[in-house]
């Protein structure tokens, strides 16, 4: 039982990062209907970002996490002018590969610039353990931060989604582009907005992980931002909730996977789960299956 | 040529890669650009024809024709098993299930030590020479090419077109789309094959998403939907890669930045849907007479 408790506070911390990034994604498909394969980049860079913060600018936690989630939010700005945009009516496949591009474009310029090899965070906060439940189950205070850090993310994320005025002009133009347009919603602004939100996000996520796991590099995009984009669709892509869902399903199963199973076993459950996902319920746990029009 | 010590090793090794290059940005064009299904996962389908091959000729001593057989089949399996369940995804779904389920080959391929694990197969005989690759090379072109043009692969660029239009006028979407996946990993599997039997070693980080993604931005490159935009991409990318090659990080800079713009500036590739034939020299002599009935 203690075990289980165990991987299960694990699961809910890497469960945690995994919703920060699948939000990202969720937003951004929900709005433009595009899978932004450069997302999971947008993390590293939040990581290094996070990185140069407390490194070199020697800012303390909280402001290296405001610092990388706005170079992080500029970025994603960036990404989405340059890239995404003058491509807003092309053929899904089109901007699919360009997404794609975008992404190796980020990796390997970063390798190019800062080299492949890992770098550690410095010590922001004194490690500690706590014991829970008569000293069978630990928490470290990484852990707690994380899962706090999200909490609090998460419920700022609902608030502006659901109580401001761009929030709704978020949601209006998920719902109906072109009736949002008419409506006067600035559909441009709109979109930035998301995708700078949704970079924001991603960016905590890059720090938090750069402190808990200590490892900093190039490729760090890839499997985590792959394992969250399995989050987003398992939770229903495109949907707010949904991510959070998933992502913490994901983190908890993965947990329990690799205490009671193999750690080998760790990375191929996110694969597993998407296929089944994919072919059981591709609208994913909280989505509606629409059918397609003509 | 080569034993008359003509062209230098250099020159045969990029001009059977040129050729294998082709073999595999032609299958993938067949699934990409002619029948609009987004498959980023070809390398999966080409690791199952390398290991396949490889195994038959390192544990078995077979001739090179039946280890390419061997190879080319299992993939092609490996294409219908893949390819039943996931051809009911659209899109951007596809895409990912293709990019997850390569990768999962991948994963397996590297867990199991009878085909050396993470390690990879060595010592596989060396038995392409150019005249296997462009022999190959021909075949797939020449048959993917009669293909294209049958009805069969008219049905398939109709589900491109508008898969529900293609099911309303009594296509079986589902089937041509299976047909056409399953066509391309065959000969994903035969480039892998002949991969195998000439680099004499392969392991699994060989044929991971990147090399996916190289075989994607030559069909990307040359055109969805034009052969001979493939085959003109194929040469081109492996032209570039080859004088990239010692600047490892600054090639795949240069790939995205390259893919970007062409997505930007020309999404419709090199040569669009259009094929080098002969028809443009009859075209220009039948313009003359075409004018002249019409104004009859």
């Amino acid at each position: 039982m203690n075990e289980f408790i165990q991987q299960l506070i694990n699961g809910i911390s890497v469960g945690s990062i995994y919703a920060l990034i699948a939000l990202g994604y969720t937003m951004v498909y929900g709005i433009i209907k595009l899978i932004n394969f450069a997302h999971g980049d947008v993390y590293m860079l939040g990581a290094f970002a996070g990185l140069y913060a407390t490194l070199v600018l020697k800012m303390s936690f909280v402001p290296a996490l405001i610092f990388s989630m706005i170079v992080c939010a500029i970025l994603g700005i960036i990404i989405e002018r340059l890239a995404y945009r003058p491509l807003r009516n092309s053929p899904k496949i089109v901007i699919l590969i360009t997404a794609i591009g975008v992404s190796l474009f980020l990796e390997y310029t970063t390798m190019f610039f800062l080299g492949p090899q890992p770098r550690a965070f410095p010590e922001v906060f004194k490690h500690a353990s706590y014991t829970l439940l008569g000293g069978k189950v630990t928490i470290s205070n990484q852990e707690i931060l994380i899962i706090a850090v999200t909490v609090i993310l998460m419920i700022l994320l609902q608030y502006i989604v659901h109580n401001t005025k761009i929030g709704k002009a978020m949601r209006a133009v998920s719902y109906d582009m072109q009736a949002a347009r008419l409506m006067g919603i600035n559909v441009d602004t709109t979109i930035s907005i998301t995708f700078a939100l949704g970079s924001a996000l991603a960016a905590a996520a890059g720090v938090l992980v750069g402190i808990y796991y200590n490892k900093v590099f190039p490729l760090m995009g890839i499997m985590f931002g792959l394992k969250a984009f399995v989050s987003a669709v398992l939770g229903g892509i495109g949907i707010i909730p949904g991510a959070m869902a998933g992502g913490f399903i994901l983190g908890i199963t993965e947990s329990l996977v690799s205490g009671y199973g193999s750690s080998l076993y760790r990375d191929p459950v996110a694969f597993v789960i998407l296929i089944i996902i994919l072919l059981v319920k591709p609208s994913g746990l909280f989505g509606k299956n629409v059918r397609e029009k003509v | 040529m080569y034993s008359a010590e003509i062209i230098s090793p250099f020159v045969m090794l990029n001009l059977i890669i040129i050729a294998i290059n082709i073999i595999l940005a032609v299958s993938l064009n067949l699934v990409v650009g002619f029948t609009g299904q987004f498959s980023i996962g070809h390398a999966g389908f080409m690791a199952l024809g390398a290991y396949a091959s490889a195994i038959m000729s390192l544990n078995f001593n077979a001739p090179f024709i039946v280890s390419l057989l061997v190879g080319a089949i299992v993939a092609g399996i490996g294409g219908i098993i893949i390819g039943i369940p996931t051809l009911r995804l659209r899109g951007d779904y596809l895409a990912i299930a293709t990019l997850g389920l390569a990768e999962i080959i991948r994963g397996v391929i590297t867990n199991i030590d009878y085909l050396g694990g993470a390690y990879g197969l060595m010592g596989i005989p060396q038995r392409t020479n150019w005249l296997w690759a462009f022999g190959c090379m021909l075949v797939t072109v020449l048959v993917i090419k009669n293909f294209i043009q049958s009805s069969h692969g008219r049905a398939c660029i109709s589900v491109r077109e508008n898969e529900i239009a293609a099911e309303a006028m009594g296509i079986n979407t589902t089937k041509y789309k299976v047909i056409a996946f399953t066509m391309g990993s065959f000969f994903a599997g035969i480039g892998g094959a002949l991969l195998a039997h000439y680099i004499t070693f392969i392991e699994p980080n060989a044929f991971n998403f990147l090399k996916s993604f190289d075989i994607l931005v030559m069909v990307v490159l040359g055109g969805q939907g034009s052969l001979t935009g493939s085959v003109v991409a194929a040469i081109v990318l492996t032209l570039i890669s080859t004088f990239l090659q010692s600047l490892a990080e600054l090639r795949l800079i240069i790939y995205a930045i390259i893919l970007i713009l062409v997505m930007l500036f020309r999404p419709q590739g090199l040569l669009g849907t259009h094929e080098l034939s002969f028809k443009l020299l009859q075209r220009k002599r039948g313009v003359s007479h075409g004018s002249h009935s019409a104004d009859a």
